[in-house]
């Protein structure tokens, strides 16, 4: 399918399905940054930074691709729209931890782990899906971010693997950490309420099969490292494919788009 | 094609090699394979071109750098620069000349033929030793990795192998 062939409802399923998968990025990758400087070790703050910069090159990419269906501009989707108009999981917009990035940061880094670990296994189960998509652009596009997000998945599995088989204090910190994001996992490997045409027009797999990918390959891992798998991830404080979202969005947003708003025509 | 357009042709291709990767100087866009397809009518070229990485600062200045360069060849008026991403640009793109020049900044050139997942032999770009140890799988840029070099003690850079996962 190309941008022309595609007919009016399937339009609008395209446009929620690229809308998750650009703010899923979008909000990970600032969370990203915001680690800029203050991660374990320096070797680290070079990798972060870099996979940060990836990511928000593929939620450029998406954006870029919202633009080509009429959505406007894709700086402006990026920086101008209300946190109810964000299509991202509410766990990627979390804040690192108390504290902000210029004053007394207390970030936590097993949260960071985890939550980039268990989101770099759905990506790449989601870009697996997406190569072989119906709409050509996005599998273009898909083919290309994998090749990037390789190296993320396998960055992110070996930090998990070690923390979670290291000291007990690093056990304790990762067990805690799984069980926080296990409560509003499940908001990411859902397509929200466009589901049905979004898979009837195969622009990416059933959900269910890939939530079932998903917990496969977690519940492995878990088991590998001497974890028990904790059961089918959660979604308590509700859908962000919903548009509901915390305040920390709020804070994202603003922080993210202060120069933009300030003045559009200003180099950023 | 027409001896004229032929020519003209190959004036733009002149130019777009004195078009360098901002970020290494010594390697040309079309060193890297950068460069997809390039049409010239009349006075106006349109040029599509592969990013190597997507979230590649350096893409904009490359972009206004291709425009210039273009529109300073002698009998051209505008220059139309696209991104696309089909063929994905991969780093057995990379023209032998390109590879001697990335050894030239330090920067040990990807394996050719690289199969994702599979182990990556990277010789440092000094001495051409193989007791290499890698420090960082990310680097100062998205398209390179740090390593050492354990037997002229020199550290040094590899560009990342980026191979089609079909």
């Amino acid at each position: 399918m190309t941008q022309e062939t595609l007919k009016p409802q399937e339009k609008k399923a395209l446009i929620e399905l690229l809308y998750q998968l650009a703010d899923d990025d979008f909000l990970l990758s600032f969370r990203g940054s915001e680690w800029l400087g203050l991660a374990p070790h320096i070797e680290e703050d070079v990798a972060f930074s870099s996979i940060s910069q990836d990511m928000m090159g593929h939620a450029n990419l998406y954006y870029n691709l919202l633009e080509d269906l009429g959505e406007g501009e894709a700086d402006r989707i990026a920086h101008l729209r209300t946190p109810d108009q964000f299509r991202n999981a509410i766990i990627l917009e979390e804040v690192n931890g108390p504290g902000t990035y210029l004053k007394e940061p207390d970030y936590d880094w097993a949260f960071t782990v985890v939550r980039n670990y268990f989101y770099a296994v759905h990506k790449h189960i989601r870009l697996d899906s997406l190569r072989h998509s119906s709409y050509e652009p996005l599998a273009e596009a898909a083919r290309k971010i994998m090749t990037e997000q390789y190296y993320h998945l396998m960055h992110w599995e070996i930090w998990f693997k070690q923390l979670m088989t290291s000291t007990d204090e690093a056990t304790l910190r990762m067990t805690a950490a799984i069980q926080k994001v296990w409560k509003d996992f499940g908001g990411v490997l859902t397509l929200g309420p466009y589901y049905e045409e979004i898979v009837k027009a195969n622009f990416i797999d059933d959900e269910n099969v890939m939530k079932k990918r998903w917990n496969n390959k977690i519940e492995a891992v878990l088991k590998e490292v001497g974890a028990s798998y904790p059961g089918e991830p959660r979604m308590e404080r509700g859908n962000g494919r919903n548009g509901v979202h915390t305040e920390d969005l709020k804070q994202a947003t603003a922080t993210l788009s202060e120069v933009y708003a300030t003045n559009p025509a200003t180099g950023w | 094609m027409s001896e004229l357009k032929s020519s003209m042709t190959d004036s733009v291709m002149d130019a777009l090699g004195d078009v360098k990767d901002p970020e290494i100087a010594s390697v040309s866009i079309l060193d890297l394979g950068m460069v997809h397809e390039v049409d010239v009518t009349d006075d106006k070229v349109r040029i599509s071109v592969l990013p190597t990485f997507s979230g590649c600062p350096a893409l904009h200045i490359i972009e206004r750098d291709i425009k210039k360069a273009i529109e300073n060849v002698e009998g051209i008026t505008s220059a139309e620069v696209k991104f696309v991403f089909t063929p994905s640009w991969t780093t057995d793109r990379i023209t032998p000349e390109g590879r001697e020049r990335l050894k030239e900044f330090g920067i040990s050139p990807p394996p050719a033929n690289h199969v994702m997942g599979e182990p990556w032999e990277i010789d440092c770009p000094y001495c051409g030793s193989t007791y290499v140890t890698m420090e960082n799988i990310f680097g100062p840029t998205a398209c390179r990795s740090i390593l050492y070099c354990k037997s002229c003690k020199n550290p040094f850079e590899a560009m990342k192998p980026v191979a089609d996962m079909g």
